[in-house]
């Protein structure tokens, strides 16, 4: 599935990095810190996290998620948004917990 | 083993200067590709770059990173101009950490960096002296 049909099935944001809509989302990881997401997340997982500052966009692109998605309100910053811009990584904003995103992913057949 | 060095490329590491880290790391990366290394090679390098840069960011005065690549191996080292790492054996624990609030608000600073970087490496060697730095050279064996 592209980030942008699960943009179209999702409630999100999107606040940077259009031009990467068209990535491949290839399963997903949620998670925080930043050592265990380079570890364990995989090429093309869409990456759900409450992380918002611009080292994310690093570690996005060393691991080459597909795009990334910020968690439970939180604002992105615009720092953030510059780099994901210049980067072409996709990344969203949602009210939503986690959880509840991880079962909208589901829904929409990330597994 | 040969000694022949293929190239290799310097960058400075500025303490505290959370706003462009991972960028020496993305360089590295980004030549590894140009090279045509494989992917698993790839990313076991950039882990070990981005963690190294990142500890240097957090935990040290400044320091530089270099990365050479020879026909057989990537080598990656690090030298800072400290402060030391007090217990070099507890600091390759998992979960062991130093690291003050600001970092772990960004989440960095889990005690993961170290044993992380010495997963990843094929051959891996530290030395610190409290008080003068910190040197780590990591390699990966290619082929």
């Amino acid at each position: 599935m592209k980030v942008s049909e699960m943009l179209a099935g999702a409630e999100l944001i999107q606040v940077a990095g259009e031009s990467g809509n068209g990535n491949e989302i290839k399963g997903a990881y949620i998670g925080d810190l930043l050592s265990l997401v380079m570890s364990r997340a995989l090429e093309g997982n869409l990456w759900i996290t409450i992380q918002a500052h611009e080292n994310i966009v690093a570690v996005a692109s060393l691991v080459e998620v597909s795009a990334i998605v910020v968690a439970e309100g939180i604002r992105v910053e615009a720092g953030t948004i510059e780099k994901a811009n210049e980067l072409d990584i996709p990344i969203f904003e949602s009210i939503a917990p986690a959880f509840e995103l991880a079962k909208t992913m589901i829904g929409l057949g990330i597994q | 083993m040969t000694e022949e060095v293929a190239a290799s490329f310097d960058y400075e590491i500025e303490k505290d200067d959370f706003k462009i880290a991972g960028s020496a790391s993305s360089h590295i990366k980004k030549i590894l590709k140009q090279l045509g290394l494989p992917n698993p090679l790839i990313r076991r390098a950039s882990i070990i770059a981005y963690e190294l840069e990142i500890n240097l960011v957090i935990h040290t005065f400044g320091g530089s990173m270099r990365l050479e690549v020879h026909p057989d191996r990537i080598v990656i080292l690090t030298e800072d101009v400290g402060p030391g790492i007090e217990d070099v054996d507890q600091a390759l624990i998992e979960g062991y950490s130093t690291a003050n609030d600001k970092a772990r608000e960004m989440g960095f600073g889990a005690g993961m960096g170290l044993p992380n970087i010495r997963r990843c490496s094929d051959d891996f060697s530290i030395r610190s002296k409290l008080g003068e730095g910190t040197w780590i050279r990591s390699e990966i064996h290619v082929g």
